[in-house]
């Protein structure tokens, strides 16, 4: 492998690995400033237990987001140096403004919300968890903004004599319709996986018979928030589906797998290609179905690999602009077939726990306990896709990925530190679910930890969150 | 002003307050178990940085996202260049960061134990190597023109580590220690505080004779002697002295206050005597980056211009508060339970 190879299975592994904490952070950050704020509002202490007790399991997580993205901050100029001369003058201005409007945002306040426990009023403390929340939001949006502009760069013009694009209008990166897809299919996604980890570890209390009162409330919810967040990354990922076909109708045909431009394109269940991923040999399919996905009417003409090969030749110059057809393929139909599964099991679960009843069936533990994976599982694969899929572009019809590598970092240093990482994130990620099975299995904690002092409890005592 | 200078300057002014906060950060996780007889010794010491550790490294996030916005080619030319030495820092702050969070989880003394040697090397590494990297910006590094035009860095890992480089580790590594330790006899009550101050005399005696040197060196390295530089290196030796002299005399907060006025100077300095400069080249001026052929275009420039203006206040007030909400000192006799991990068998719960 060369060096550009290895920069790429980098990126991949941080990045990947940064986006399996981020979505738990986003999520869950709300969800334990519901359950605060339901604290606050009725002075319930079940709402308090559950606030701690999923507070925990968050910090445990963030800690982990937190330290992988400073990597992904810094990575641009390590691995892709060429990458960063030629977009810099526009793709920093939004790392810069998240970093300045989120990052500062998120850990001054989650550092309040820690430490602030019977420190702070009670008011101010609330107000520290929803603002650490609202700063996971905008760091994704900038950060989402400037991926957009990757998917489809706008506001720019080429400086030919300095060889970069140059920012003319920042308003248009900020708001194109891409950033603006990208974020809603992005958040909801977020919710969906911050619910399944709720509702999972719910359940898991529920079998296990451990606080099940409180359980089943925050079961109920994880589930609500799965179901409704599943139903807007639906929407939004139908809205960005067509976004995405007009801007690189590339990406559409790749994950489909449509070898030659059709109307009434039928939306492939199943397609076998040749081994190349040249054409197809064997299809099941929904008649007219992508048509109508990509395009909103079923007779819609959608154009095929092969055709848009041809075309790119001549626009581009000879090269390949083809992504690797089965990945898109594959990891497109895994995105959407994870969030149908995790559905199926909520539906599932909710309808085994109506009423105080508990599932019998040999389904339901294997069922839960795996439900905090299977939108992670959705989410990275629907990164895979999005990023592959745009392959050979880094930014899309301005410069290719091969020509943003680093040339002055030999195979030999990335190849290193690529280990040295993946090592790291390896072990990182054993501690951090050791972790997290032992907050899960002590479940949430007594109350007279919590209790007022007034109540008993001491000024001094220990803050179960710090260090 | 021009756009350019003035970015040059609000770079300047990220990394001295990043080295001004996480510069005691890095001092207090070196000194974590040097302070402490026991658990509830070192569980103080760690509180005093919980709830802040985060905010200040985001300087450095933030110092790196701007200069990516501000002056690509600078970050371009740096993190590819000085890419190990970078790697290790990354390595550092990750182990460090996570060491934080999850060593007093549980009780057992080899877990605690392990993740204060993270915190240490996590900490020391980091405070050397950003020396060992300004130096070397400062002094010049081998940078060249590519087949591409553009200006990358050429040397190797090893061409970083000139003796006058690794005296400017040595200077951010003894300079950070007294600083960490000069926060601490601030931050903390009892014994902590005797101790803190005791290493904070010596290491600060340290700090001192390495600082003298490396200003010494980086005023004779000039072309000619400038005297606006020789008189900043001055005033940073004279911080240095007051800061000593406050913590001899026991008043910290003057102390912090001078250790981190020295920091302030000292960074200033160091970027002083860069500009226009940002990245000189040891091969000849042709190939400097400066802050024109470096820099972002004037509307990228305008834009983050106007996006500092309104937030950096905000960032100070906010952040500032925090320090103000923590402002009381911890002592050891505040960690309830101290042996005990929130996370042990044994309920962390009192009335178990
Ligand atoms: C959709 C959201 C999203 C995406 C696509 C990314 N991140 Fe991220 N990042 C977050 C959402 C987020 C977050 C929710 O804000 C995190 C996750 C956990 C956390 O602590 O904050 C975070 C943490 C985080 C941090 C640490 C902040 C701190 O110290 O508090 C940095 C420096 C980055 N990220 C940088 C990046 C970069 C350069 C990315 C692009 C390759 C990236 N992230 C992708
Ligand atoms: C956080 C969610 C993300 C994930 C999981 C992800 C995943 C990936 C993957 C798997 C690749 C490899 C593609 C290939 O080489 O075939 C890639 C490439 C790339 N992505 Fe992303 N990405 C994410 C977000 C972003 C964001 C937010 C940015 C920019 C702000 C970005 C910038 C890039 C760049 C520059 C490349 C080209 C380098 C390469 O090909 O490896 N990515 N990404
Ligand atoms: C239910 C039907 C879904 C459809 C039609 C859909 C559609 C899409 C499309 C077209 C993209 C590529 C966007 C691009 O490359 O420009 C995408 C990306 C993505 N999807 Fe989905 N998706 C669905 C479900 C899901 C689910 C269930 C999840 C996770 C819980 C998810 C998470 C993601 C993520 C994180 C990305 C990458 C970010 C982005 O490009 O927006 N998607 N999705």
């Amino acid at each position: 492998m060369n060096s550009l190879d290895l920069a790429r299975w980098q990126f991949a592994i941080t990045t990947v690995y940064h986006f399996l904490f981020v979505p738990i952070t986003i999520g869950l950050g709300f969800l334990v400033a519901g359950l605060q704020t339901a604290w606050y509002r009725t002075g319930k202490l079940e709402y308090l237990r559950a606030t701690k007790f999923f507070g925990k399991l968050f910090l445990i997580n963030f800690a982990i987001g937190v330290v992988t993205g400073i990597v992904q901050e810094f990575q641009f100029g390590m691995n892709w140096s060429s990458y960063s001369r030629f977009v810099g003058d526009i793709f920093g201005a939004p790392l810069a403004i998240e970093g300045l409007l989120a990052f500062f945002l998120e850990s001054t306040f989650l550092g309040l919300w820690i430490f602030g426990w019977d420190r702070l009023p009670k008011k101010l403390h609330l107000a520290s968890i929803w603002l650490a929340a609202t700063g996971t939001i905008l760091s994704a949006y900038f950060i989402l903004a400037a991926n957009a502009w990757m998917q489809h760069p706008v506001g720019y013009v080429i400086n030919a004599e300095k060889g970069r694009a140059e920012l003319v209008d920042i308003k248009a990166v900020l708001t194109q319709k891409t950033a603006i897809t990208e974020f809603l299919h992005t958040i909801p996604s977020a919710a969906f996986a911050g619910g399944a980890f709720m509702a999972g570890i719910s359940a898991y209390l529920i079998i296990k018979k451990k606080d099940e009162l409180l359980a089943r409330s925050t079961f109920k919810l994880g589930a609500i928030t799965m179901l409704v967040s599943f139903v807007l990354v639906f929407i939004t990922g139908d809205i960005t589906s067509r976004v995405m076909t007009e801007q690189q109708p590339m990406k559409m045909a790749a994950a489909e797998a449509l070898y030659s431009t059709q109307a009434n394109a039928p939306f492939s269940l199943l397609t076998i290609g040749t081994l190349d991923g040249s054409k197809s040999v064997f299809q099941i399919g929904v008649p007219s179905m992508l048509s109508f996905l990509s395009t909103g009417n079923f007779n819609g003409v959608v154009e095929g690999v092969n055709d848009l090969e041809a075309k790119y030749d001549a626009q581009y110059g000879p090269g390949d602009y083809t992504p690797n057809v089965p990945l898109a393929y594959w990891s497109f139909r895994l995105m959407i077939g994870f969030g149908f599964l995790g559905v199926l099991f909520i539906l599932l679960a909710m309808r085994g726990l109506r009423r105080g009843a508990t599932p019998k069936g040999k389904w339901f533990a294997p069922a839960m306990y795996s439900l905090p994976f299977i939108p992670l599982l959705s989410i990275s694969f629907g990164w895979i896709f999005t990023e592959t899929a745009r392959q050979p572009w880094a930014v899309f019809g301005l410069i290719k990925t091969e020509d943003g590598v680093s040339a002055v970092v030999s195979a030999g240093a990335v190849l290193f530190t690529m280990i040295v990482f993946t090592l790291l994130y390896g072990v990182l990620a054993i501690i951090e679910v050791g972790l997290t099975l032992r907050v899960i299995k002590m479940g949430p904690a007594e109350e007279f930890d919590y209790a007022d002092p007034q109540l008993g409890g001491s000024e001094d005592k220990q803050l179960v969150m710090a260090y | 002003m021009t756009f350019q200078t003035t970015w040059f300057l609000l770079i300047a002014v990220l990394w001295v307050g990043y080295f001004i906060l996480e510069g005691f950060d890095f001092g207090v996780g070196m000194l974590v178990r040097a302070v402490s007889k026991n658990e509830a010794d070192r569980r103080a010491v760690l509180t005093t940085l919980g709830p802040v550790w985060d905010g200040n490294e985001v300087w450095l996030l933030v110092a790196g996202g701007a200069t990516f916005a501000a002056f690509p080619e600078w970050y371009a030319t740096l993190f590819s260049g000085f890419y190990l030495p970078l790697f290790l820092i990354l390595v550092s702050l990750i182990v460090r960061g996570v060491a934080f969070e999850y060593r007093s989880k549980y009780g057992k003394a080899q877990w605690r134990q392990r993740w204060d040697v993270a915190i240490f090397i996590g900490s020391a590494i980091p405070a050397l190597l950003w020396g060992v990297a300004f130096a070397n910006i400062v002094r010049g590094v081998p940078i060249e023109r590519a087949a591409t035009g553009s200006l990358e860095y050429t040397g190797g890992f090893f061409n970083l580590l000139h003796p006058y480089a690794l005296l400017g580790g040595v200077v951010t590594l003894t300079v950070f220690l007294t600083h960490g330790a000069v926060f601490l006899s601030l931050k903390t009550a009892g014994e902590i505080r005797v101790r803190a101050q005791a290493i904070a005399k010596i290491s600060g005696l340290v700090a001192a004779v390495a600082a003298v040197g490396f200003l010494a060196w980086t005023n004779l390295m000039l072309p000619e002697i400038n005297a606006r530089v020789l008189t900043l290196s001055i005033i940073v030796a004279l911080l240095w002295v007051a800061g000593m002299a406050a913590n001899f005399m026991g008043r910290e907060g003057w102390a912090f206050i001078f250790s981190a006025g020295t920091i302030a100077v000292f960074v200033s300095t160091l970027f002083y005597a860069l500009y226009p400069r940002v990245m000189p080249s040891s091969l000849g001026s042709q190939f400097d980056l400066t802050i024109t052929n470096a820099s972002s275009t004037d509307y990228t420039l305008k834009v983050m211009t106007v996006v500092a203006v309104v937030m950096t206040p905000l960032v100070l007030i906010y952040q500032g508060w925090t320090y103000w909400v923590f402002r009381k000192r911890v002592s050891a006799s505040q960690i309830m339970n101290p042996e005990h991990g929130v996370l042990d068998a044994v309920s962390h719960s009192l009335h178990k």
